[in-house]
């Protein structure tokens, strides 16, 4: 069933995610900020940045994209999205809010890993040390981004502002939904390319990444 | 306590495809020289006293609103605690964003015949293991001499290093830290020119 919830600015949350399931975001005013930690269910796994970046040759999360984990298995797919940009090199603000919500989970400061920080965008100079520049206006109200879980989740949200960023908080909406229908592993990989918004200039993934989607798939089977 | 006296503390040669832990004291100089050139050198830096005060590659990044690290880039924890500052540099540039190589993503990456190949995932743990350093503890971590560019339309590559035989690096801790060192053995790309090689530990303190 559809689980719905309205996570306000500066809050954070965390839910268990089956496997299959959808995780539709939702900025609910200008400037919104969800910065996103991903862990396995065996609370060890967790998302890995690098890895994800280096498989798909990309320095910035977009639509179509698989999130690796520290094992090279997908944790979730980046599905759709209205923005094409979504920070991950810059980490989450901090203000130990991700950290209070891995506390309930018998995790601590040691589980704070890379992140996505969706609906940011940081601007990467052509200079010689890719200096930096938080882009003020990136997402506005109504701007999505729906991610598939690839297996069994724990994902932790904090809608606090970007930690470049000199705005104020926004209310972020979360939607849970059950797969549409029962995915054979064929269907999984068909997904991923159909969904895949036109304007990504690659929409192939990259062999690395079908490799994860398909090693995942195996481990749940 | 700050550590004036600075004698030879440490002159070691880490071979290609090992590591080490090196226990360097507050006020204490590393050099990490790139021997024959080309060679990546996957490092974490932990607090000598909480290991959960660790290097944090992103939150390093955002501090200094640049992606590569040189000298004066203040290398901080999740605390955004200053455990070191870069004090001298002869190859310019090094990455934070790749990571490290594992067994696990060398399947991902080239194919199923890699999964036995060593990587630097098992060398931080074989020898993070007596520092505690266990796979919760493993983060993203600096990879020296390593060069990845990203460029402003969000791309990401892996290219040629920018290194040469005889670069090196220096790090000055701002407290006791444990330096945690894979000479990377990766051969399937070009971040070792596809022939990883010996490096050098000299220490100050
Ligand atoms: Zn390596």
């Amino acid at each position: 069933m559809t689980h719905a919830h309205e996570v306000p600015g500066d809050a954070a949350w965390s839910a268990p995610v089956r496997a299959g399931r959808t995780i539709t975001l939702t900025a609910l005013a200008d400037g919104a900020n969800a910065t996103m930690l991903i862990i396995g269910t065996d609370r060890l796994d967790r998302l890995n940045i690098p890895d994800t970046l280096k498989s798909q040759m990309s320095a910035r999360i977009k639509p179509g994209m698989v999130l690796m984990s520290d094992r090279g298995l997908a944790l979730a797919t980046v599905i759709a999205s209205s923005l094409d940009w979504h920070d991950c090199l810059t980490g989450a603000r901090p203000d130990r809010l991700l950290l209070l919500e891995l506390v309930k989970h018998g995790l601590g400061e040691a589980d704070l890993h890379g992140c996505v920080n969706f609906f940011s965008k940081v601007a990467v100079a052509d200079d010689p040390r890719a200096s930096l520049a938080f882009v003020p206006d990136h997402a506005h109200a109504g701007d999505t981004v729906t991610l598939r879980a690839d297996q069994d989740l724990l994902i932790f949200v904090s809608t606090a502002p970007h930690a470049l960023s000199d705005g104020t908080a926004a209310s972020v909406a979360v939607q849970l939904e059950p797969p549409a229908h029962l995915e054979t592993p064929a269907h999984l990989e068909t997904l991923v390319r159909l969904e895949t918004p036109v304007h990504v200039e690659d929409p192939e993934l990259r062999e690395e990444a079908v490799r994860a989607l398909r090693l995942t798939r195996e481990l749940i089977a | 306590m700050t550590v004036t006296a600075t004698t030879v503390a440490l002159d070691s040669v880490v071979e290609a495809g090992d590591g080490a832990l090196v226990t360097v004291p507050a006020g204490g100089r590393l050099q990490i020289v790139d021997l024959y050139g080309n060679q990546a050198v996957d490092t974490l830096f932990y607090d000598a006293h909480d290991i959960d005060n660790r290097y944090s590659a992103f939150d390093t990044i955002r501090e200094q609103r640049a992606v590569f690290l040189t000298i004066g880039s203040r290398l901080v924890s999740t605390r955004l605690d200053e455990l070191a500052v870069i004090t001298d540099d002869t190859c310019g540039r090094h990455d934070t964003v790749g990571g490290a190589c594992s067994q696990e993503s060398n399947v991902i990456r080239y194919g199923e015949s890699t999964r036995h190949q060593h990587a630097c995932r098992q060398t931080f743990l074989r020898y993070g293991a007596k520092a505690g350093i266990g796979q919760r503890q493993l983060t993203h971590n600096i990879n020296f001499f390593m060069n990845v560019p990203v460029t402003p339309s969000g791309g990401l590559t892996f290219e040629d290093g920018l290194s040469a035989p005889g670069k090196y690096v220096e790090i000055t801790a701002s407290r006791d830290l444990f330096a945690l060192i894979s000479n990377c053995p990766q051969v399937n790309n070009p971040c070792n020119g596809w022939n990883p090689t010996p490096i050098q530990l000299l220490g100050w303190w």
